[in-house]
């Protein structure tokens, strides 16, 4: 269940990630869950504390308790900032210091409005044409999406390290670390 | 937090800021018996402040939190800064992220990866030693390398440096070893540092806020890679905990987080204390009998100016490094993200040589000077794969890593001239959260560090060839604007380098500069500025340690009142 997407805005946009980082020798986007990662910013505010900045320091992984399942608290300044930038100022006096904000959410929503319900039918070239046609949104979701796929788990992408394996990259690796010989020889 | 408005707390001094600078000053005061108050905006993740032993952890090898997300501050949406090349800009060209360095306990050097060698004897006597250069007001410092170098021995071992001493023949003369030897050399470092050796360079250990063995109760690095932009996990970085936990431990010392100084409120030629303003919306006057201004070379002269403190050069010579950016694609895996993001680096380019002054001559200049160059590599995949077009081969580009796992990278941190035109001043319009005009800043490179980049990037070429690179690329931050450029991006007119200095220049004559020899402001003498606003010249090296040794030199003689 996503928790600020709508189900027909979850589909088009998974269709979306899945064009800007396809499943091709690899996995891509649909296997890394990535529309979870956008969607899980997009309502970080539903969750206390928000889903901003995993707490550490270790994940686990390599050690250590997995701290990275904990998130941390914001200051009142911390959540002015985060609030504005995913919800806009909505007109609120203490969020336009310098003019109105439009925020994520309205983005995401506006921009997946425009490419519309009929995007996951089309065949990946003209998928391809509708997203270089909306370059501005193209560009902002694929943002996102390089967090989701090559980011923490914990933030709601990167399902099963799919990323990471793809790459060939152990992410954090405290307490554990690398041993001279692993940073200085080939 | 702080315990709000009270009365007659009586502080020797408050001190803005808690980076190296604030951090240095704090505890050279409290080792003179002076108590202290050190107020810093942003949150703190680093002491236990009711236990000063126990350090906090909340640094973690995140991609995500210490990249897009701003963890340790400040956030451009509410924190933003303006740019403008000139004035011909308008008012400005850019809001946004200038120049940002931490806003938390600890300051800038919390996510910096601490390369920190001392300046070279010249770099004290720029002017004496290489003359003036027109368009630039090239001076000496008002001190000279001896005078500092007690203090950057104490400095190296109150942060704890790694380092070879005799490793580098250009290095000013030292009176002690490094604390510690030097960590593990990062392969890719292996293979240009002897590639540069070949080249007739000196590469040598970087001298490292990293600890390669256990010091100061805190463990040895072990080479997580999450070095440059992260904070520490394991608290092995020489950050300024080690200074701001025995300031603490004195008793005399009180740091209240998250509290922003609005105003340092001078009368009469004296600051009386400090406007401060708290996350609860309270705003009070906390009174001292002298003030101490570290809250870095950007956010000082804009303290300052919010203060009403009246001088034609404060803000001005802004001065950032010059980066040069040589990167070579190598045939095989370099594991780029394992270690401390450089680990070798070279001098020579700051030495006069006959080569460089056939390129000085040539480009119309008395001479050019570099700066220090970092053997690196290190980047992680999510900056990376943003680096990738979108679309098929996303996935097979990030498999195949040419822009990371295979790229070596020479970076020298070029010397800047000091221009008064390059300045911060208050963005006539744009403001922070708190409602205050935020920090504009002013600023295009002189003819000099073109020329110099130029030159030493053809030589810097060469040794990433002769350590096996196949093709190379050269980039330069601030890259000279054309009007394709994009402000804020990776390649931008805004210069990219976190070294900033100038801004409140030291010297003997207060018509020639804004603090005295000893950092006080001539227009208030109880104020002590102890970042690198007072730098006169730029030097081709990491501001830090001599930011910490200045600091420690100015705030004992400001306590003992000299
Ligand atoms: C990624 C990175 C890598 C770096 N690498 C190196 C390196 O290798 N070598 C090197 O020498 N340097 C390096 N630096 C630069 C280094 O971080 C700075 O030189 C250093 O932190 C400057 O110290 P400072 O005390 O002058 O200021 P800062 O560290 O900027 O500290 C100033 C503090 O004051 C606070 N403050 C500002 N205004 C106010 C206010 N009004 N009220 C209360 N508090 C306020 C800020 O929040 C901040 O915490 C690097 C920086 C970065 C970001
Ligand atoms: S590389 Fe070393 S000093 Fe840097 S963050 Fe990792 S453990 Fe700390």
């Amino acid at each position: 269940m996503p928790v600020f997407l709508t189900d027909e805005e979850y589909t088009i946009l998974t269709s979306v990630c899945s064009r800007l980082i396809p499943s091709e020798d690899g996995p891509g986007a649909t296997e890394a869950g990535v529309v979870d990662y956008i969607d899980t910013l997009l309502g970080a505010f539903s969750y206390d504390p928000p889903r901003i900045w995993a707490a550490g320091p270790y994940s686990g992984r390599h050690g250590g308790d997995p701290g990275f399942a904990e998130f941390l608290t914001l200051s009142p300044l911390e959540e002015l900032a985060w609030r504005s930038r995913i919800e806009g100022s909505l007109g609120l006096a203490e969020r336009e210091v310098n003019g109105p904000v439009v925020g994520l959410q309205q983005r995401y929503r506006e921009g997946v409005a425009a490419l519309g319900s009929g995007f996951p039918e089309l065949s990946p070239s003209e998928q391809d044409a509708a997203l270089h046609a909306h370059a501005e949104f193209a560009a902002l979701v694929f943002e996102h999406a390089c967090e989701g796929m090559y980011g923490a788990p914990e933030y709601g992408g990167n399902r099963d390290l799919v990323g990471w394996r793809l790459i060939d990259f152990a992410g954090d690796v405290q307490p554990r670390g690398y041993t001279d010989a692993e940073v200085s020889e080939p | 937090m702080n315990p709000g408005p009270g009365t007659a707390r009586d502080f020797d001094a408050i001190i803005v800021g808690s980076g190296p600078g604030g951090s240095a000053a704090a505890l050279a005061l409290t080792e003179t018996g002076r108590s202290v108050l050190v107020v810093e905006k942003g949150r703190n993740h680093l002491i236990d402040l009711d236990d000063p032993r126990r350090l906090i952890q909340r640094y973690s090898n995140d991609e995500i939190k210490f990249g897009p997300r701003h963890f340790l501050g400040p956030d451009p949406i509410v924190e933003p800064r303006t740019f403008r090349i000139s004035e011909a800009d308008g008012d400005r060209v850019f809001v946004g992220e200038v120049n940002s360095v931490p806003a938390t306990v600890g300051g800038g050097a919390v996510h910096a990866d601490g390369k920190v060698p001392r300046f070279l004897e010249e770099d004290f006597r720029l002017l004496s030693e290489r003359g003036p250069v027109e368009g630039a007001e090239v001076v000496d410092w008002p001190l000279c390398y001896d005078d500092l170098e007690p203090f950057y021995e104490q400095a190296e071992g109150l942060i704890g440096v790694s380092g070879a001493a005799g490793s580098n023949p250009f290095a000013a003369p030292r009176s002690a070893p490094y604390p510690m030897p030097p960590g593990p050399a990062m392969y890719v470092a292996r293979l240009t540092s002897a590639a540069a050796e070949r080249a007739g360079l000196h590469p040598y250990p970087a001298p490292t806020a990293a600890n390669s063995v256990p010091y100061g109760g805190r463990p040895a690095c072990n080479n997580c890679g999450f070095c440059s932009f992260f904070g520490c996990p394991i608290h092995a970085k020489g950050d300024p905990v080690a200074m701001l936990q025995r300031a603490l431990l004195s008793g005399r010392a009180q740091i209240w987080p998250e509290t922003c100084a609005t105003r340092v409120v001078i009368e009469h030629g004296r600051a009386t204390g400090v406007e401060l303003l708290d996350q609860a919306g309270r705003r009070w006057v906390e009174p001292a009998a002298s003030v101490v201004v570290a809250a870095g070379a950007i956010e000082t002269p804009r303290l300052l100016l919010l203060s009403g403190v009246e001088h034609p050069l404060l803000g001005r010579y802004a001065m950032f490094h010059f980066q040069t950016y040589v990167a070579g694609h190598f045939p095989q895996r370099l594991h780029v993200h394992r270690g401390r993001a450089v680990t070798h680096v070279h001098d020579d380019h700051l030495v006069s040589d006959l080569a460089s002054r056939a390129a000085a001559a040539a480009a119309g200049l008395p001479w050019i000077r570099g700066g220090m160059v970092e053997h690196a590599g290190a980047s992680l995949p999510i900056e990376e794969a943003k680096l990738y077009p979108w679309g098929s081969g996303h996935g097979a580009s990030m498999a195949a890593s040419p822009m990371r796992d295979h790229l070596g990278a020479l970076v020298m941190q070029g010397e800047d001239l000091p221009q008064s035109g390059n300045r911060v001043d208050l963005d006539p319009a744009v403001r922070d959260a708190r409602g205050l005009p935020v920090a504009r800043v002013t600023y295009g490179p002189h003819r000099h560090e073109l020329a110099a980049s130029d030159h030493y990037s053809g030589i810097l070429t060469e040794v990433l060839k002769g350590a096996g690179a196949e093709w190379t690329v050269t980039a330069t931050s601030p890259m000279p604007a054309t009007p394709l450029t994009p402000y804020g991006d990776l390649i931008s007119p805004i210069p990219a380098s976190r070294h900033v200095m100038g801004t409140a220049r030291m010297g003997r004559d207060p018509a020639d500069a804004v603090c005295d020899p000893w950092g006080r402001l001539f227009a208030a003498p109880n104020v002590l500025v102890a970042d690198s606003s007072v730098f006169p010249t730029s030097a081709g090296y990491g501001p830090t340690l001599t930011i910490v040794a200045l600091a420690l030199r100015n705030a004992a003689a400001f306590s003992a009142g000299t």
